[in-house]
């Protein structure tokens, strides 16, 4: 009650301009002011960095056998060891970064646009629209996605793009389904009320009056659903229906190197840790995330 | 047992001799409460001293930001985790609240202090019956053996006719006004030595204020309770009060016993909120309110003199150089101000300006809005099982014929209790929620029911302003980002004019152009209500639409918004359906009044008509029961009893009958009552009593109590 919803507002200065810059530099803020939030999200520019310039940063190329060197342990050579087949685990590692951020990232991003476009406008509507296609999301919903992405791939036969196509099937409705429930606590407030009474039309409702608020939690969950998709491509990597040898996908790579643990740990140590990495470190950036936003819409 | 005699009951304990046992009662010393750490931190409360003796009961007023929750929380050992006591002592029968253990706390609060809140159902737990914590207040220790006579006894002490059945009901299961009744019988069931009140009735209708009013003021006469009762309400306070603390900006400025501080208030502070309020009685022609201007001071930047002095009328160079002291002045009085001897002798006013004249409006020239036979039927769903038992669809009747007109340039205004069917009307005049039966009328022209099918310029000269200023501009977009697009989407203009416009617009609702890059969370309640008048005004419409849109504010910005409205009102020529549960408030702005029981129209008029007898029975008792700004006077008559039936159990005959004082008998409950009109046509009462019978029965609704 003594928050100074008085004096303070009339006394200060009018803010300047808002600079289009300044809200993303106040969120890079909020971030580093908690030590875990600043670790995920250093380690997750460090991984994009990674996935950016992997391929140049790799002193062998991915597929590249040298049979001299098969089975060799790390050492200065081969920083992470080389496999059974005499790759170089390290450039195969720095390489398949990429492909993990374009198929991960890639179908989380189809996942997004969908569900939320589903999510804003049935939600909003109400109706008919919202009960068909919230039924029909609940049905994908009650499989497991990765009991659906085994079905969806041997439909479709493995290849990366059927890859990115499960993802953005398994988590649309993960995606709509958060967005509904913010659009509906949205929907009834006043000011959409006012919009309405104002004549606003239908899109502008949407885009400048609802999905604003929709953001924040949009934005955690589409950081969370990134972490997700991440296991899964690796997952389908790892039981052989995603993407196929001799890409160097991380989930792969502990697959084949899964029956040689004895003779080559490292290469199934590596990949394997590169994976926990990414999750752990998106998991705690999603986590910032969600914090920062909370605390600026407050 | 009547409200005279109990009023004069009141008045008698009051005048007393109030306690004998030193340190009896609470004793709060020179507190000062900082928010934040350091001696820098914000301090809500500086050098305040509170007493209650046993058997008292001490209002404690002032708007946000006074302090006034602070000072009750300090007491009750609930300050939030940033808050703490820097100076001062809190003192309970003697012995040292600041300084109690936990173990202390717990039997403090289990026995000694009890609290009864704004809002009773966040202080109950859901998951237990409400028989369940009315025995674990009774008997903290051992709930199951708790007395259960004891208890329905306190339940009929508190007015709930059906002890056995409230016993076993849930807290969300009971009105609003029934879980109020049970959180008092909850916390008198202890005994407790304190009782502290914030704002108990402010979200109740006034009817149910009363009862509860009248309720407190029984149950703690004659008790060894001591009672802080915290309160925005000045009505409430004189009405219950022995003494009234007045603070601002977390100072005590004002402490006299009740009656001198309404006849005669010292400060100026004090004189600005009473002036601020609307008199039942009083309307804007003939005494306009008299606001404070400005706003209470940032905590963290206090002026350097009196805290009141930018704001006060009488202040001069040495109110703005120096603090003034608390000083006794007069008879059991304190009060913080220089000139307050010049004030008492009339040598000072101490009262704001009166804004300008209210020249007469120009005439009215026929209805803007005509309501004829408007129904809302809400269908209630009929689940798969309903379905195959064969259960029909139900209809729940909100509006049930409403007929009604909005003169051009003029104000209706909407009252009556919650549950009436006000806000349903005002949605489906907008077209947000459309009527089921019924045609309006905008100036003559039948209007579409659904705002969506509704011509732009239909919607233009339509616009409607909520209750809730957090909750009706979009946090997101700046003030300007607001107001500019009724410019571009109503009339048309670029957005390099739209934005002169907005400039213009803010400066008529007392704002800066400069407000146009806020954002709503930069702005207080009564900006934020300016900001959303201004939006209804753009498009430069006909009618606008009230919906409690000044309840909730602090009185001397409610007072300064409902003269901005009626300023822009005789500016602009705009016709106002104005709704509210506040009648002192719709009877001060109102040329028309227009009183709504279960969805019907009982009574509609003039202003002048309505607020005068003959009233129709249910207007009588909603007049009787706004509570007075006067502690001179108490209500003449019991308050009413019961709560407004559910709309889908609406009586066969006259829905207000099963309340009703004057009901004739059986022909109240079996016929719906006719309408009769008065012999100018103007004044219209449903009832079965004829009028020249309503003349006669007529009582004044309040009367004088003897102090």
């Amino acid at each position: 009650m003594t928050t100074p919803g008085g004096g303070g507002a009339a006394a200060a200065a009018p803010p300047a301009q808002r600079a289009p810059l300044a809200g993303v530099r106040r969120l890079l803020g909020e971030l580093y002011a908690r030590p875990t939030s600043a670790i995920g999200t250093t380690l997750v520019a460090l991984f994009v960095l990674l996935a950016v310039i992997g391929p140049w940063l790799a002193p062998y190329g991915p597929t590249e056998q040298i049979l001299s060197d098969r089975s060799q342990p790390p050492g200065a050579a081969h920083w992470f060891g080389t496999d059974r087949l005499g790759r170089d685990v390290f450039s195969r590692v720095v390489t398949g970064a990429r492909d993990i951020f374009l198929l991960a990232g890639g179908g989380t991003a189809v996942a997004v646009a969908i569900g939320t476009v589903a999510g804003l406008v049935t939600a909003t509507l109400g109706g008919w629209w919202e009960e068909i296609t919230f039924r029909l999301f609940d049905t994908l919903l009650a499989m497991p996605a990765l009991l659906l992405a085994l079905l969806l791939l041997g439909t479709l036969g493995p290849s990366r793009s059927s890859v990115l196509w499960v993802i953005a099937v398994a988590y649309t409705p993960i995606v709509a389904r958060v967005v509904r429930s913010v659009v509906l606590s949205v929907k009834t407030r006043e000011w959409v009320a006012a919009a309405r009474m104002q004549g606003e039309t239908l899109p502008w409702i949407l885009t400048r009056e609802i999905l604003p608020s929709v953001l924040p939690a949009l934005a955690v969950e589409s950081a969370l659903r990134f972490s997700y998709a991440i296991f899964l491509v690796a997952s389908l990597g790892f039981l052989g229906v995603g993407v196929q040898p001799p890409n160097p996908d991380w989930g792969l790579m502990v697959a084949e190197a899964r029956d040689y643990v004895y003779l080559t740990p490292w290469s199934l140590i590596f990949p394997a840790a590169a994976i926990s990495l990414l999750v752990v470190s998106v998991n705690l950036a999603a986590d910032g995330l969600g914090r920062a936003l909370r605390t600026e819409t407050r | 047992m009547s409200a005279r005699t109990e009023k004069a009951a009141a008045a008698t304990a009051r005048s007393a001799p109030r306690t004998d046992r030193p340190g009896a009662g609470l004793d709060v010393r020179g507190l000062t409460v900082r928010y934040g750490d350091g001696p820098d931190a914000p301090a809500a409360l500086r050098d305040v001293d509170l007493q209650v003796a046993p058997g008292e009961t001490v209002g404690l007023v002032g708007e946000s930001g006074s302090g006034k929750t602070t000072l009750a929380l300090a007491v009750l050992r609930a300050l939030p985790a940033a808050g703490h006591v820097d100076a001062g002592s809190v003192t309970l029968g003697g012995d040292d609240l600041l300084a109690m253990d936990p173990g202390g706390l717990r039997e403090l609060w289990r026995r000694r202090i009890k609290l009864v809140p704004q809002n009773p159902l966040p202080s109950m737990n859901p998951a237990h019956t409400v028989g369940h914590q009315l025995a674990e207040s009774l008997a903290p220790d051992r709930p199951g053996r708790a007395d259960r006579t004891e208890i329905d006894a306190m339940l009929d002490a508190v007015g709930l006719a059906d002890p056995e059945r409230i016993r076993r009901s849930y807290p969300f299961e009971l009105s609003g006004g029934q879980q109020q009744r049970v959180m008092i019988a909850m916390a008198l069931l202890g005994k407790p030595e304190l009782l502290v009140m914030d704002e108990p009735t402010t979200n109740l209708d006034v009817t149910t204020e009363a009862a509860i009013l009248e309720l407190v003021r029984e149950l703690v006469r004659g008790s060894d309770t001591a009672v802080l009762y915290v309160s925005h309400s000045l009505g409430v306070v004189s009405q219950l009060c022995d003494r009234v603390e007045v603070l601002y900006a977390g100072e005590l400025v004002e402490c006299a016993p009740v009656d001198a501080l309404y006849d005669a208030p010292r400060h100026p502070y004090t004189v600005g909120l009473l002036d601020s309020v609307p008199l039942l009685g009083r309307t804007k022609r003939d005494a306009p309110l008299r606001p404070i201007p400005g706003r209470i001071p940032d905590l963290a930047d206090l002026p350097p003199g009196c805290v009141f002095a930018p704001r006060c009328p009488a202040a001069e160079e040495a109110c703005r150089a120096e603090r003034p002291a608390l000083e006794p002045a007069g008879k059991d009085r304190l009060v913080a101000c220089r000139r307050w001897r010049e004030i008492a002798d009339g040598d000072v006013s101490a009262r704001q300006p009166a804004p300008d004249g209210a020249e007469e409006a120009a005439p009215s020239d026929g209805p803007a809005l005509r309501a004829v036979g408007i129904e809302k039927r809400f269908e209630t769903r009929r689940g798969l099982l309903d379905r195959l038992r064969g259960r029909e669809a139900g209809a729940v009747k909100a509006l049930r014929g409403v007929d009604l007109e909005v003169r051009t340039g003029r104000t209706l205004g909407l009252v009556g209790e919650s549950g009436s069917g006000k806000s349903t009307l005002a949605r489906a005049v907008i077209g947000l929620e459309p009527a089921s039966d019924g045609t309006f009328e905008l100036l003559g022209e039948p209007l579409t029911r659904r705002l969506e099918r509704r011509d732009r310029e239909v919607i233009r000269l339509l616009q409607m302003v909520f209750q809730s200023s957090d909750e009706a501009l979009n946090p997101h977009r700046s003030v300007g980002a607001t107001l500019r697009r009724p410019f571009m989407r109503l009339a048309g203009l670029d957005r390099d004019e739209a934005d002169r416009r907005v400039a213009r617009l803010l400066e008529s609702v007392n704002l800066t152009a400069e407000y146009a890059t806020r954002r709503p969370d930069e702005l207080s309640g009564g900006e934020k209500q300016r900001v959303t008048v201004a939006r209804a005004f753009a498009s430069d419409p006909e009618l606008i639409l009230f919906d409690e849109s000044v309840s909730g504010l602090d009185v001397s910005v409610q007072a300064s918004l409902l003269n901005l409205l009626d300023e822009l009102q005789r500016e602009r020529h705009a016709s106002y359906l104005f709704i509210s549960h506040d009648l002192a408030v719709v009877a001060h702005l109102a040329d028309d009044v227009a009183v709504l029981y279960l969805g019907q129209v009982m009574e509609a008029g003039p202003a002048e008509t309505v607020l005068a007898p003959p009233y129709h029975p249910y207007t009588e008792a909603l007049l009787a029961a706004v509570p007075r700004i006067d502690p001179h006077v108490a209500a003449a008559r019991p308050p009413l009893e019961g709560e407004v039936p559910s709309p889908r159990d609406v009586p066969v005959g006259c829905p207000f009958a099963t309340r009703c004082p004057r009901v004739l008998g059986a022909v109240c409950h079996d016929e719906p009552p006719p309408v009769t009109v008065s012999e100018d046509g103007r004044h219209r009462i449903r009832c079965h009593i004829p009028r020249d019978e309503l003349v006669e029965l007529q009582e004044p609704l309040v009367e004088e109590v003897a102090s």
